[in-house]
């Protein structure tokens, strides 16, 4: 094992690092430009069991270190991704976490019982806190009686583990993570983006079609690192962790907060190179700060964690 | 598509806010198609999302390349504020550009631009030039003060002008000036980019044109199709479900396939 290797249920990776979901297609883009046995995983885009347009344009907004978006989960539905995109990606030696959305319940049970038996999927990634949906998504997220229902359901069908994505447009997330933690989720991945919203002030109108998004990019890491820190110290459970990261040192700030893995997401838009630039540079600042291996720095962090409890 | 930084050759304002920014590199060797654009990083620390800027000429010998932008906020402003000797971090060139391998020697070709939509039209008629086309430009401006590159296009072909207010040429949009080109000559192949009302007029006239191309605009994140930012609805498509990426799908459609 290398010293950028992690293990966490049902994921070996080489490395920690692994786009975003939302925020690199189905691997067919990138792939392109790089080549993606370098990555630790790929999140891939969300999937519905029948295909989503979205929502209208425009669906993005630029703001002060971030981005909004309102794509609205578009996607090819199971089916498509099943068939097309799934073998596409199975050419790479890389797991592949799937990322699920629906509107009911029997809809998360369906897709995650196909989606699981896909030979290189490796973990699911439940996500109950896309901000962009009216119908399902983020309501599973933010009442802990339904993410606890929901959890349950999927973990008796999937034939892979399940890492629920939390939102961060909560009051309190520790109910939420514990009940999801109750329902035998075997991982956390987070945060999602935060709701928010921009206005033109020419026309004097938002600037995203559907009037709210979700804020992603360096202006919410300091979000995303408070979550993770607090939610590490209430559940057991391993974190997959995600929010503005751009540069080696954020990846590691995430270690620090309590994550075992960390996703990139936005800067995979400033900078289509980011996730195999993170990878290199890695062990080169691991070197200068005296980390010997990631996984060593997950168990000092978690040391340090049950102290402090 | 590659990365690369591009050194700044010059910078200067060729109207009222635009800019027209000469860059250096290698990069250009891709640079072929008309049509396409440049992903451009602005150099400033808090502002993510690159800008899509389309290319208005491309000199291969010399390895410079021209766009042409309006300020318009934050991203665009600084930008006018580079000179040269800097450097620029951009992606392309990207997109899949107006297709002109049919062109045939002495065929009438129409180009229609609408202010920040002239610029890619430069480069295109350029190379339709080159294949021995009869170009015709018509070209409409919000008003005197916006217009750019008129004696550059009077050298590839006629031209026609068209300002909102009438301060230069036809009074009007574009469609003022397309009856008046459509009774003499029928074209033999269109290219449109502009606002989203100039490419429904030329979406409209030319519906059923075997040869008539609109370049589409959208805001995008990647460039390269993976956010599903710039999508646009497919024409003769029931289910509402079915969609092209402007920015690698496009930028330019046929008239009819996509809902402008």
């Amino acid at each position: 094992m290398t010293r950028l290797a992690i293990e966490l249920p049902g994921l070996s990776l080489k490395n920690p690092i692994m786009p975003a979901s939302g925020c690199f297609g189905f691997g067919e883009e990138y792939g392109k430009y790089y080549d993606l046995n370098q990555l630790g995983a790929i999140m891939i885009k969300a999937t519905t069991l029948t295909p989503r347009y979205g929502n209208p344009t425009p669906r993005i907004a630029e703001t002060t270190s971030g981005m909004l978006n309102a794509i609205g989960l578009q996607n090819p539905g199971l089916s498509e991704v099943l068939t097309t995109k799934l073998s596409y990606l199975s050419q790479y030696d890389v797991p592949i976490i799937a990322n699920v959305a629906g509107s009911t319940v029997e809809e998360y049970v369906t897709v995650c019982d196909k989606i699981s038996q896909a030979p290189n999927v490796k973990a699911i990634e439940l996500n109950i806190s896309c901000p962009n949906v009216k119908e399902g998504g983020i309501a599973f997220g933010t009442d802990p009686e339904i993410a606890y229902q929901l959890t349950e359901a999927v973990k008796k069908v999937s034939q892979v583990p399940i890492y629920v994505k939390l939102s961060p447009n909560v009051t309190d997330i520790i109910p939420i993570a514990k009940a999801i933690e109750a329902g035998g989720a075997d991982g956390l991945t987070m945060i999602n983006t935060l709701l928010g919203m921009r206005l033109d002030l020419k026309t004097r109108q938002p600037i995203l079609a559907n009037q709210t998004g979700g804020l992603s990019g360096p202006a919410i890491k300091p979000v995303a690192i408070r979550l993770i820190h607090q939610v590490s110290h209430a559940v057991s459970l391993p974190i997959i962790g995600m929010g503005g990261v751009c540069t080696v040192d954020d990846v590691l700030e995430m270690y620090l907060a309590g994550a075992s893995a960390v996703a990139v997401g936005t800067a995979n838009f400033t900078d289509p190179y980011v996730c195999p630039n993170l990878i290199k540079a890695l062990p080169q600042r691991m070197d200068e700060l005296g980390i010997s291996s990631l996984s060593q720095l997950v168990k000092e962090v978690r040391k340090e964690r049950q102290l402090i409890c | 598509m590659k990365q690369e930084m591009m050194q700044i050759v010059k910078q200067k304002m060729i109207a009222k806010d635009i800019f027209e920014l000469t860059l250096t590199g290698n990069l250009t060797k891709e640079m072929t198609t008309p049509g396409q654009f440049l992903h451009i990083k602005v150099p400033q620390q808090d502002l993510l999302m690159r800008r899509p800027l389309s290319l208005a000429s491309v000199d291969q010998q010399k390895k410079e390349c021209v766009v042409i932008y309006r300020t318009e906020g934050t991203g665009t402003k600084r930008l006018s504020g580079l000179t040269s000797g800097g450097e620029l971090d951009v992606l392309g060139p990207l997109g899949n550009g107006f297709k002109i391998c049919d062109v045939k020697k002495e065929e009438h070709i129409l180009l229609v631009g609408g202010g920040i939509g002239v610029p890619p039209l430069y480069e295109l008629s350029k190379q339709l030039k080159s294949k021995g086309a009869i170009i015709h430009h018509i070209l409409g401006f919000h008003d005197k003060s916006a217009l750019f590159y008129i004696d550059k296009f009077k050298k590839l072909g006629t031209i026609s002008i068209t300002t909102d207010n009438g301060s230069y040429g036809i009074k009007g949009h574009i469609g003022a000036a397309l009856p008046e080109y459509l009774e003499s000559v029928t074209p033999d192949a269109i290219y449109a980019c502009g606002p989203n009302a100039l490419l429904k007029v030329i979406n409209q006239q030319f519906l059923e044109h075997p040869r008539a191309y609109l370049s589409l605009e959208e805001r995008m994140a990647c460039g390269i199709g993976a956010c599903y930012a710039c999508v646009c609805h497919v024409a003769d498509d029931p289910s509402g479900q079915k969609s092209k990426k402007v920015c690698d799908e496009g930028p330019i459609f046929k008239t009819g396939e996509v809902i402008v």
